[in-house]
């Protein structure tokens, strides 16, 4: 007789108001398995492993853990049944070293002593099993993106976890990085643990997983084996309909330089130096894209460029005019030309409180249109949104919704709506497609390139280096808030750009 | 991961929630009257006719609610802008020095209040303005320019402010030969029109109240607030830097400015407590004029949700329960101006602070309703 499933969920509904955030989900994976779970965003992963991993209690149905029925109802219940979660943004304590922080919620005592003596041993035999080099006195804020989610990983494990739980797990690593991670999960396969990768990049997917479930709609709509799919057909699974994964990009001349920055600098609040000698030029018509690892000075060149931060050095030029400190100010750029779509429309795209209409004029609300004598017209500013919310295919094109309500995609469209509306010359773009569902990506695809063919010069930093070199006539990497190299997209591999976001420069190699 | 939002439906938020607060709040305000061997609906009864069962006791709740709809606006508008404005005290007693000022200035220009005495009023009305506003953008300044939190500069510059009326009435603007720490009285072109004065010409007779035309100008101040806060740019950008600064920079709207503004109009509405009693009812400078009126803004504010509408109703409530309570207190010696406080302050902490604890419980009510 065949072992049980490592973990099996039998008809899992969950409700939060009037919305079925699961709808009767089952899923069964094999013991000592790599499964992926995929799905557009609000497609109901997130409720799913959380309800497995105690967050949330399931409306109705059963968990079954090696055959055994449990009830998992906090953290801690999961943590007994030998369920390890490794979330997107890590749980851990910066100021702290390494092996405290695995010790942490699991010290064994009110005197640390023989805890931390215990962690030190088992976390040289878990380092040396699964090849995890990792100093265990290391402050944990020192350590590199890929080495903390290594230490949340030996966390996991150090619990006795038997199924890990991976949220998004290669979003914030560079390629090398995700391959050094694949490489892990497939040691602890080899070692009998049971793995589940929540994700939304189908490659990862078709790379790493045995098998794969997708989510719609709160429902579990598909169970392929990986190796008998393809990403087309995933996609069309996750969205329900056929999709264009590749962008379809017309080539086209490139036109007079538009926007030329020449050896910026910059430094935050803390002194350290962001930017360091950045120098590029953006030409009408084309797409620029940034390839790096996240922080490594994207984000600032943007905020730079966008005038929200002010450069310690360096000369801007818009139009073939140089840029004196006062023009360098987001309402200045705007009436120039130059528009900006933030990498994080939570934070600074959007104020989710309002509502989408008043959205839909952040940064305009000087505007005279939007007038009536001395007050702000409602009519008109509701007016405006219904027709950008129309071109833009924005759901539900409900101008007085609050703009929390709308689905990541949706509140990227208010955004890009807004500034591609008013006609921008140059258009900054700071993660166009971070948390949106696979048909809206092809939207905002589709989007850029149009405008690029109308003759907009697009500066685009985004994580995703698939996007990056999808979209980009050129790519600049960036490490360290350096330029390490330029290639022309059709020259650009994968390899190659990753030894220069990880600082290999060309003079180097 | 989180927990899903508390998203109540727009009626039960404005409502519902705070109707369960006062509900909550009245219920155990009664208990602690059955606890001293009152009879807590014979209470209730006493409060509620002797602030809404005559004509004179109307007058004297509309006066209360007046102060309230000053501070409890000043605080909201602060609040909007993300800013927890606690000085409405000091705010208003400068505003009250300056309006002192300024009537002492005018009473030394007989000519001018002779040819254009109309102007008095208004002048001094402006002062009081002016100086609340002033005073405010001081914590506004500090907080935009050099991050000192308003929440602590505010309640420190209240103590300067109590510091300061002190030594000027005592030593500089104070009435000579006076024993009290007071000025002379203002000019009469420059004090507010009583009520029933006002009304008189029109043939309507009210008895002798403390209302006066400066609950007028809070009506007015509470249609100027709505405009303000969602009808101009200058709303919206208050609004942005209060809801998510980093966005409003994004867009163009400098935090620091729109923080110095937002506590100047702050100031500015809390001078109206200054107004009403200094200008309206006093006619005169007094100490303490202030009477805690500033800090009960904050539970105005916080019970009307911010809004114009609901800070009117809580103003309104907060004068039923001044005017009530003195009448009950005076008619039921076992409860004391003291328990009146202790109901007052039982509601602010279930109106204010326990807010949360009512919103869950009616949003759970609500979502069992909707699934079932």
């Amino acid at each position: 007789m065949p072992s049980p499933p490592a973990i099996e969920l039998v008809g899992i509904s969950k409700r939060f108001g009037a919305v079925a955030a699961n709808r009767d989900v089952s899923l069964a994976v094999a013991a000592g398995s790599i499964h992926g779970i995929v799905g557009e965003n609000g497609a109901g992963k997130s409720t799913l492993m959380s309800i497995l991993y105690g967050f949330y209690e399931a409306d109705a149905g059963e968990i079954r853990i090696a055959g055994e029925p449990r009830r998992i109802r906090s953290p801690a219940d999961a943590i007994a049944a030998g369920i390890g979660m490794v979330h997107q943004h890590f749980m851990l304590v910066e100021t702290l070293s390494v092996v405290d922080n695995v010790v942490l919620g699991a010290e064994g005592g009110a005197s640390l002593k023989g805890g931390l003596a215990k962690a030190r041993a088992e976390l040289a035999r878990l380092s040396r099993e699964y090849g995890l080099a990792i100093d265990p006195d290391a402050t944990v804020g020192d350590l590199s993106v890929g080495l903390q989610q290594r230490v949340e990983i030996l966390k996991a494990l150090y619990r006795g976890a038997q199924i890990l739980i991976l949220d998004e797990p290669t979003a914030v690593l560079t390629p090398a990085e995700a391959d050094q991670l694949f490489a892990l999960l497939r040691a602890l396969k080899a070692q009998g643990k049971t793995v589940i990768l929540i994700t939304h990049k189908l490659r990862e997917v078709m790379d790493a997983t045995d098998t794969v479930s997708v989510m719609r709609r709160g429902e579990m709509v598909a169970g392929f084996r990986t190796a008998e799919t393809s990403p087309p057909a995933l996609a069309e699974a996750m969205v329900g309909r056929r999709v264009l994964l590749r962008v379809e990009k017309p080539p086209r001349e490139r036109g007079a330089a538009v926007l030329e920055a020449v050896g910026l600098s910059c430094r935050d609040a803390r002194g350290t130096e962001t930017l360091r000698d950045v120098s590029l030029t953006l030409h009408a018509g084309e797409i620029v894209g940034i390839a790096g690892v996240a922080g490594n000075g994207q984000s600032e060149l943007l905020e730079v460029l966008a005038g929200l931060v002010q450069p310690t050095r360096g000369v801007i030029r818009l139009g073939g005019q140089i840029l004196a400190a006062a023009d360098r100010h987001p309402a200045r750029l705007r009436e120039r030309g130059l528009m900006h779509i933030p990498e994080d429309r939570h934070r600074s795209g959007l104020v989710t409180a309002f509502s989408a209409a008043e959205n839909a004029i952040l940064g305009y609300q000087g505007d005279p249109a939007f007038r009536a004598g001395p007050f702000l017209s409602p009519s008109q500013i509701e007016a405006h949104a219904l027709t950008a919310f129309a071109a833009y295919d924005v759901r539900p094109p409900d101008p007085a919704l609050k703009t929390a309500k709308f689905s990541g995609g949706n509140q990227q469209k208010i955004v890009l709506a807004r500034e591609i509306e008013r006609h921008p010359k140059v258009l900054l773009v700071g993660q166009p497609t971070r948390g949106v569902d696979i048909g809206a990506i092809e939207f905002i695809h589709r989007r850029l390139i149009e405008l690029r063919d109308a003759g907009v010069a697009i500066l685009l930093v985004s994580v995703e280096l698939e996007e990056v070199m999808a979209l980009s006539d050129r790519i600049i990497a960036l490490c360290g808030g350096r330029i390490t190299g330029e290639r022309a997209a059709e020259a650009a591999d994968e390899r190659d750009l990753g030894l220069l976001m990880a600082g290999v420069t060309d003079e180097a190699a | 991961m989180s927990a899903a939002p508390l998203e109540l439906p727009r009626w039960a938020d404005t409502a519902l929630v705070p109707l369960v607060s006062v509900a909550a709040a009245l219920l155990v305000a009664g208990l602690v009257v059955l606890g001293i061997g009152e009879n807590p609906l014979e209470a209730t009864a006493l409060l509620l006719r002797g602030a809404l069962g005559s004509a004179e006791g109307i007058g004297f709740t509309l006066y209360y609610a007046t102060n309230f709809i000053f501070t409890g606006l000043a605080v909201a508008v602060a609040f909007h802008a993300g800013l927890f404005n606690i000085g409405g005290e000091g705010q208003a007693t400068v505003a009250g020095i300056c309006a002192a000022l300024a009537c002492g200035a005018l009473s030394a220009m007989p000519g001018f209040l002779s040819v254009a005495g109309f102007l008095a009023a208004p002048l001094a009305i402006l002062a009081a303005a002016a100086g609340g506003a002033a005073y405010a953008f001081i914590p506004g300044w500090l907080q935009a320019k050099r991050g000192s939190h308003v929440v602590i500069t505010t309640i420190m510059l209240n103590f300067v402010a109590a510091t300061l009326i002190v030594y000027l009435l005592r030593e500089v603007i104070g009435k000579i030969g006076s024993m009290q720490p007071e000025t002379a009285d203002f000019p009469a072109q420059a004090v507010l029109t009583p009520m029933h004065q006002l009304l008189a010409p029109f043939g309507i007779k009210l008895p002798s109240t403390p209302l006066n035309s400066a609950f007028l100008l809070a009506l007015m101040a509470l249609v100027a607030v709505w405009l303000l806060i969602w009808r101009t740019r200058l709303g919206y950008a208050i609004r942005t830097v209060g809801a998510n600064p980093r966005a409003a920079a994004y867009a163009g709207i400098s935090p620091a400015a729109v923080t110095m503004i937002a506590m100047a109009i702050s100031g500015a509405l809390a001078g109206g407590l200054a107004v009403n009693e200094a200008l309206g009812v006093q006619h005169r400078l007094v100490l303490d004029f202030t009477a805690g009126y500033g800090f009960v803004g904050i539970a105005v504010a916080l019970m009307g949700r911010g809004h114009p509408v609901g800070v009117g109703l809580a103003a309104l409530l907060f004068g039923v329960l001044y005017q009530g309570g003195a009448e009950l207190s005076f008619d039921k010696p076992a409860i004391t101006r003291d328990m009146v406080v202790v109901i007052g302050g039982v509601l602010i902490l279930f109106a204010g602070a326990l807010d949360g604890l009512f919103r869950r419980l009616v949003a759970t009510a609500l979502g069992r309703g909707a699934a079932g």
